[in-house]
């Protein structure tokens, strides 16, 4: 089969098994879009702007496993997916993004729409191309799918020059079953001896910890975390990118730690004398003041990649792999072992964690007058039977998502942790959708965040995908108004927009249905006639209490054993702001 | 801070060079020197590194690199056996009762006059770095015109090497 090389990056897109392609046409790239138009096997999603393309794929591929495809013109069209691509980079998540270049002679010469895409976005992919034959252009793809998908995932820039997509210069076609390059072998399987060492130690703790992160989404390993855990009986801990791999309402799980994680789960991992981290990387979030960290605890740490090993904790056993192969090889052996878990030891360990538990770090106030922005999530969580895809931008609500909304199920929580991208939750909604058009999918975000990628709601129109979006409005850029709270006086600099949008005007000129609520029991009802309405987006505006901080709170500088907790229930309304 | 010598054996392709550049950047390590050829194999090029540490700096380094997806192997020559050389050309200016002395000073150095003017040497020199830094530091620094150094490159001592 003779194709052009336009024609060879449609075909071989559908012959890798992509499903959607998410994008915007541009002079680079018309050869392309002409590709696209003649065939009706790849559907392509027209986003309003290149940044809502790569959070689209992003939170198609955090969905489903699969990656995220994404085209782009050169010049402009490149740089606007940069942020995206860097918010894929920071949470390794497997995108394909690709960008036109201009033509090969004109490269390098300042041409209209230029810009040296491979230069601008290696520090942010895990890989990136030039292609500069068309023979090459099959065998490219497949390898930037390979390198995407394998080992710690990640984002792969394949840039392609016009002249390289021509129509008129047809090439035998063939797409690669498979591929493979000699200097990329990413290690599966865990070394035994290691694994043995730490089978050992874990089994001879007395205050233990499983601490397990994004790498068990990732690696599809949440059913091998959940028997890994129940079968040691031993309190397990996720971080933000790892909710939902092991079930939030467990009672084994002591929930989320870090700067907003739960007090027991923090004490927890104070106190402990092992910890397994599992797919997890040491996060500064998470850590806290790194000389202040796990004081007694040794480490054993499964990571797929080398360089998150003892990059900034340095751990007793190391062991490189899979975590879904390495927890297999781990319970096999925890199950042939004649070491006794010290079940006094263990029980004790658990009375001190009830302990901490019964603080009851998570609590509001549940008799304010003002809409409290937890009781949301709670309702939330309530009224889809916490079965639905969220997704959230960043700040405050976005803690307060994963703090209050007890997933259950990996892949369900869909969030920007790494890079801490505003302007994420919408189009990643979006993304969602498409790939689970029956699942209940909510954007929960703020009117700061919202307002950076606002005009994807066009985009949720044109494909229709009903998605709800839960807009906690606290009139301020809640996180930031809350540092400022705390470390700056309460000089509220800039955290204030004087000027906000009617979101429901704006919510119904796109198309969509929109409502403003601003009393707690509007809360429940509304969100219950919003997920009744299958086939609209709705755009719920919810005024909050603006006063309202998430707590707990590790601030800077300080470590897990000394959390800033809320004061008394009921005196964070009575404080007067701006 | 350690001295560490790492050889990186990677794929010979464009942008190749600036993924390990831009690496050192990013992460704040620093580049003492950096030498790079291709190799016998030419689809191959061969890297030497010269770089500063404390142990956990030099493990990121090594790791971030073997992560890089160009990168073929690498090792810390630091670690074993192992033989530096770089190559010195220096331009001297000369007087005609200054040249007996500046060609004894080579010859003790082993160095080579390469060129010749009324008024000038080239003299080319390898060895260690430290050679080639004690023989700059024996010369009148009035006379040098200008210095060029390679760099070091390494290769380690018995049967292991650095290849596919």
């Amino acid at each position: 089969m003779e194709l052009n090389g336009a024609q060879i990056v449609v075909q071989s897109l559908i012959d890798e098994g992509v499903e959607y392609i998410f994008g915007y046409p541009g002079g680079a790239v018309l050869h392309l879009y002409d590709a696209i138009f003649q065939q009706e096997e790849l559907k392509h999603i027209l986003v309003r702007h290149e940044q809502g393309a790569t959070h689209a794929a992003d939170g198609y591929a955090r969905a489903t496993g699969k990656p995220g495809v994404v085209l782009v013109t050169s010049g402009p069209g490149a740089t606007n997916a940069i942020t995206g691509i860097a918010t894929a980079y920071l949470d390794s998540i497997p995108l394909v993004v690709i960008s036109g270049q201009v033509s090969l002679p004109v490269i390098g010469s300042d041409a209209f729409q230029e810009v040296d895409m491979v230069g601008i976005t290696r520090p942010c992919v895990k890989h990136n191309f030039l292609v500069k034959d068309v023979t090459k252009l099959a065998e490219t793809i497949k390898k930037a799918f390979y390198v995407a998908t394998s080992g710690r995932p990640g984002p792969v820039v394949i840039d392609i020059p016009k002249d390289i997509t021509a129509p008129h210069i047809k090439v035998p076609y063939s797409y690669p079953d498979s591929v493979s390059i000699r200097s990329y072998n990413p290690i599966v399987t865990g070394h035994k001896g290691q694994i043995k060492k730490a089978v050992e130690l874990l089994l001879s703790a007395k205050k233990p910890i499983i601490y397990s992160g994004g790498g068990v989404v990732l690696g599809e390993a949440s059913e091998q975390l959940i028997e890994f855990t129940r079968t040691l009986g031993y309190p397990i801990t996720n971080t933000l990118m790892g909710l939902g791999s092991y079930p939030a309402t467990d009672k084994q799980n002591v929930g989320m730690l870090g700067m907003h994680g739960t007090y027991e789960a923090n004490m927890a991992m104070h106190e402990s004398d092992v910890i397994i981290a599992i797919g997890a990387r040491f996060d500064d979030r998470v850590t806290g003041k790194l000389d202040l960290f796990c004081p007694n605890a040794k480490i054993i740490h499964i990571d797929i990649d080398p360089a998150s090993i003892s990059k900034t904790v340095r751990v007793a056993i190391p062991i490189v792999g899979d975590v879904k192969p390495v927890l297999e090889q781990m319970l096999e052996l925890i199950k042939a072992s004649t070491i006794k878990i010290d079940a006094d030891a263990l029980a004790q360990w658990w009375k001190q964690i009830s302990e901490w538990q019964a603080i009851n770090c998570l609590e509001f106030d549940r008799s304010s007058p003002l809409i409290k922005p937890q009781y949301v999530i709670e309702q939330l969580h309530e009224v889809t039977q916490g079965n639905a895809y969220v997704t959230s931008d960043v700040g405050q609500h976005q803690m307060w998502a994963a703090q209050y909304y007890k997933f259950n199920k990996p892949r369900r929580w869909i969030n920007s942790g790494g890079l801490g991208t505003m302007g994420f939750g919408l189009p990643a909604a979006i993304g969602v959708k498409l790939a689970f058009p029956d699942e209940d999918v909510a954007c929960v975000t703020g009117e700061a965040s919202i307002q950076m990628c606002i005009q994807e709601l066009s985009t949720a129109l044109q494909y229709k995908t009903p998605i709800k979006i839960l807009n906690l409005n606290n009139r301020y850029m809640g996180m930031v108004r809350q540092w400022q709270e705390f470390s700056y006086e309460s000089r509220y600099s800039h955290s204030y927009m004087d000027t906000i949008p009617e979101f429901v005007k704006l919510a119904e000129a796109y198309g969509h249905v929109g409502i403003r609520i601003d009393k707690p029991e509007e809360v429940r009802p509304t969100l219950e006639a919003a997920f009744a309405m299958k086939d609209r987006t709705v755009f719920i505006d919810i005024m909050t209490d603006r006063t309202e901080n998430v707590y707990p709170m590790i601030e800077a500088g300080k470590g897990h054993h000394d959390m800033k907790l809320r004061v008394a229930i009921g005196t964070s309304t009575d404080r007067e702001l701006a | 801070m350690m001295r560490h010598i790492i050889s990186i054996l990677m794929e010979n392709e464009s942008g190749a060079l600036s993924r390990v550049a831009g690496l050192f950047s990013a992460r704040g390590y620093n580049i003492e020197s950096l030498t790079v050829a291709p190799t016998e194999d030419p689809s191959l090029s061969r890297m030497t590194l010269v770089t500063r540490g404390n142990d956990e700096i030099i493990e990121q380094i090594t790791k971030q690199l073997n992560k890089l997806i160009d990168v073929v192997k690498l090792i810390d020559l630091a670690d074993s056996f192992h033989i530096e050389r770089e190559l010195l050309m220096i331009k001297v200016k000369t007087t005609p009762e200054m040249r007996d002395e500046i060609r004894s000073m080579a010859d003790i150095f082993r160095g080579k006059i390469i060129d010749v003017t009324p008024t000038t040497y080239i003299i080319e020199m390898t060895g260690p770095s430290e050679k080639l830094d004690a023989f700059i530091a024996a010369i009148d620094p009035e006379s040098i015109i200008e210095a060029v150094r390679s760099g070091p490159t390494g290769i380690s001592r018995g049967e292991l090497g650095l290849h596919l």
